[in-house]
C-alpha cells in the first residue's frame, strides 16, 4: 500500500507525460507488475483527456478541410496499396485451393465417366440377362408342358404293344447318373392291396446293395410315376427293379421282383 | 446511452469505411472531430498554421493507419484529442514523435462519444478548473499543454518537486470528481 501511495503522485505526472528520469523508469518497472496502478493510470489519462476536451473550441481555418482531402487524395490508393499485397499473400493459398478443386473435378469427371461406362455395361448385362431369362422361361414352360403331359391325371396313357399280345405291366426309367436325377413311369400295373406299396430300386453297378428309389401306388388305370427321388449323384446304375413292400417302404427289397430292367 | 452507443457504432463504421479507402468517410470524420483536434493543437502551439499542420498530420495518420484506433481503448473523440495534444507538444518541443502514443489506453467514466455529452463534460471540466487554486491549474497546464517535465515545472515555478507532484495529482482528481458528481 505504501508502494502505491508512493507511486500515486508519480502516476499523475506520468499520465501527463511529465515524469522523467529515474522516477519514470522506476514507475514503469512497478507498472509492469501492478494491475491496480495500471488501472489508475488509465483513469488518470482519461482525466487528462478531459483537459484536452475542455479547451476552448476554435474552428479550423476555412481551407483546412479541402487541404486535408487533397492530401488524402494524393495518398497512394489504399484499395491498390493494401488490398493487393493481401491478394498476393492469398495467391498461393488460392492456387492451392484451385489445384485441389481441379483435381477433385477431374476425379469426379473420371468417376462419372467410369460410372457411365459401368452403367452401360450393366444395362447390356441386364439386356442379356433379360434375354437369357426369357429363354429360361420358355425352356421352363416347355419342360412344364412335357412334364404336365406325362404326369397329368387328365393325360390319356396308351401303351402300344403287338396287336395280339395281352397288355403287360411295364416301367420306363429315365436316369442321369452324373446328377442322380430320375424319372420313372409305369403302366398296366396290377392294383395293390391295402397296407402294401410298390417300391422302385436302383441296383448299383459297383455291386453295392440295392438303393430305395421311391414308393408308389398305381392309379385305377395301373399308371404310376416317380419323380426325382432322393439319390446320390454319380451312382452308375446296373439295373432298376420293382418289388411289393409293406406300406412306407423298406431299405432292402423283398423278393420276387415284379419288374426289372438292366441299364444299357 | 443508446445515443452514445449508436455514436460509437457510427465511429466504428466510419473507421471501417476509412480502412476500405472511402474518402467520404474521412470527410465525415473530419466534420465530426476536426474542431477538437485543431483546438487542442492551437491551445498548445498558439499558432494557427502550426495547429493546422498538426490537424492534417493527425487525420492523415488515421487515414494511413485506421487500425491504430482501437475501440477498446476508449472513445474516438478523447483519443484524437490526446493524439493531437501529443503531436502538438512534439512539435512545440521539437521532439521526435512518440511512436507508441496511439497505444495509449484512456479510461473515462463519462460518455464522451456523443457531441452533446462531450460539450457537457467539457463545461464541467472548465468550471472545475476555475474552481481549483490558480497555482494548481497553472501546474497542470504547464505539464499538459506545454509538455514540461516535472523538474522543468519545479524549476520554472520555483516550487519544490514534491509540491508540484501533489498539486498536479490533486488537480487531475478534481477534474475527475467534477465529472462523476
Amino acid at each position: 500500500m505504501s508502494a502505491h501511495s508512493q507511486f500515486a503522485e508519480d502516476l499523475a505526472l506520468y499520465a501527463l507525460g511529465a515524469l522523467e528520469g529515474l522516477e519514470r523508469s522506476e514507475l514503469e518497472r512497478h507498472l509492469e507488475g501492478c494491475v491496480a496502478c495500471r488501472s489508475e493510470l488509465q483513469r488518470l489519462r482519461g482525466d487528462a483527456a478531459l483537459l484536452a476536451l475542455a479547451v476552448e473550441q476554435v474552428k479550423p481555418p476555412a481551407g483546412a478541410r479541402q487541404r486535408l482531402m487533397a492530401a488524402v487524395a494524393a495518398e497512394p490508393r489504399r484499395t491498390v496499396a493494401e488490398v493487393k499485397p493481401r491478394w498476393r499473400m492469398l495467391t498461393p493459398v488460392l492456387a492451392a485451393i484451385a489445384a485441389v478443386l481441379a483435381i477433385a473435378v477431374l476425379a469426379l469427371w473420371r468417376q462419372n465417366v467410369d460410372i457411365d461406362r459401368r452403367l452401360a455395361k450393366t444395362q447390356r448385362e441386364m439386356q442379356s440377362l433379360t434375354q437369357e431369362y426369357g429363354q429360361l422361361q420358355a425352356d421352363a414352360q416347355h419342360a412344364r408342358d412335357v412334364l404336365d403331359v406325362i404326369t397329368s391325371r387328365d393325360a390319356v396313357r396308351v401303351t402300344l404293344a403287338a396287336t395280339n399280345a395281352k397288355p403287360q405291366p411295364q416301367g420306363k426309367a429315365f436316369y442321369i447318373p452324373k446328377s442322380g436325377r430320375l424319372v420313372f413311369m409305369a403302366s398296366n400295373l396290377a392294383p395293390i392291396p391295402a397296407g402294401k406299396t410298390y417300391e422302385l430300386w436302383l441296383i448299383p453297378k459297383n455291386g453295392h446293395a440295392p438303393m430305395p428309389a421311391g414308393v408308389f401306388r398305381p392309379d385305377a388305370g395301373g399308371s404310376a410315376n416317380v419323380m426325382m427321388p432322393s439319390l446320390p449323384a454319380g451312382m452308375e446304375a446296373k439295373a432298376f427293379a420293382i418289388t411289393i413292400e409293406p406300406e412306407g417302404g423298406t431299405s432292402t427289397p423283398t423278393m420276387p421282383l415284379v419288374l426289372a430292367g438292366a441299364a444299357p | 446511452m443508446s445515443d452514445s452507443q449508436s455514436q460509437r457504432a457510427a465511429d466504428l463504421a466510419l473507421i471501417a469505411r476509412i480502412r476500405a479507402g472511402d474518402e467520404q468517410a474521412m470527410t465525415a470524420l473530419y466534420d465530426c472531430y476536426s474542431g477538437i483536434v485543431y483546438s487542442v493543437a492551437l491551445r498548445v502551439l498558439s499558432d494557427s498554421a502550426a495547429a493546422e499542420d498538426v490537424l492534417q498530420e493527425v487525420f492523415l495518420q488515421l487515414w494511413r493507419k485506421p487500425d491504430a484506433f482501437d475501440a477498446s481503448r476508449g472513445a474516438l473523440g478523447p483519443w484524437l484529442a490526446v493524439i493531437a495534444r501529443h503531436r502538438a507538444i512534439d512539435r512545440l518541443r521539437k521532439r521526435q514523435p512518440e511512436t507508441d502514443i496511439e497505444d495509449t489506453v484512456l479510461f473515462v467514466d463519462a460518455d464522451l462519444e456523443e457531441e452533446v455529452a462531450r460539450a457537457e463534460a467539457a463545461g464541467k471540466v472548465r468550471s472545475a478548473l476555475t474552481a481549483i487554486p490558480p497555482e494548481q491549474r497553472a501546474l497542470v497546464e504547464l505539464a499538459f499543454f506545454q509538455g514540461l517535465s516535472h523538474s522543468e515545472i519545479a524549476e520554472r515555478t520555483g516550487q519544490p518537486l514534491g509540491t508540484v507532484k501533489t498539486r498536479i495529482r490533486s488537480a487531475l482528481l478534481a477534474i475527475r470528481k467534477a465529472l462523476t458528481t
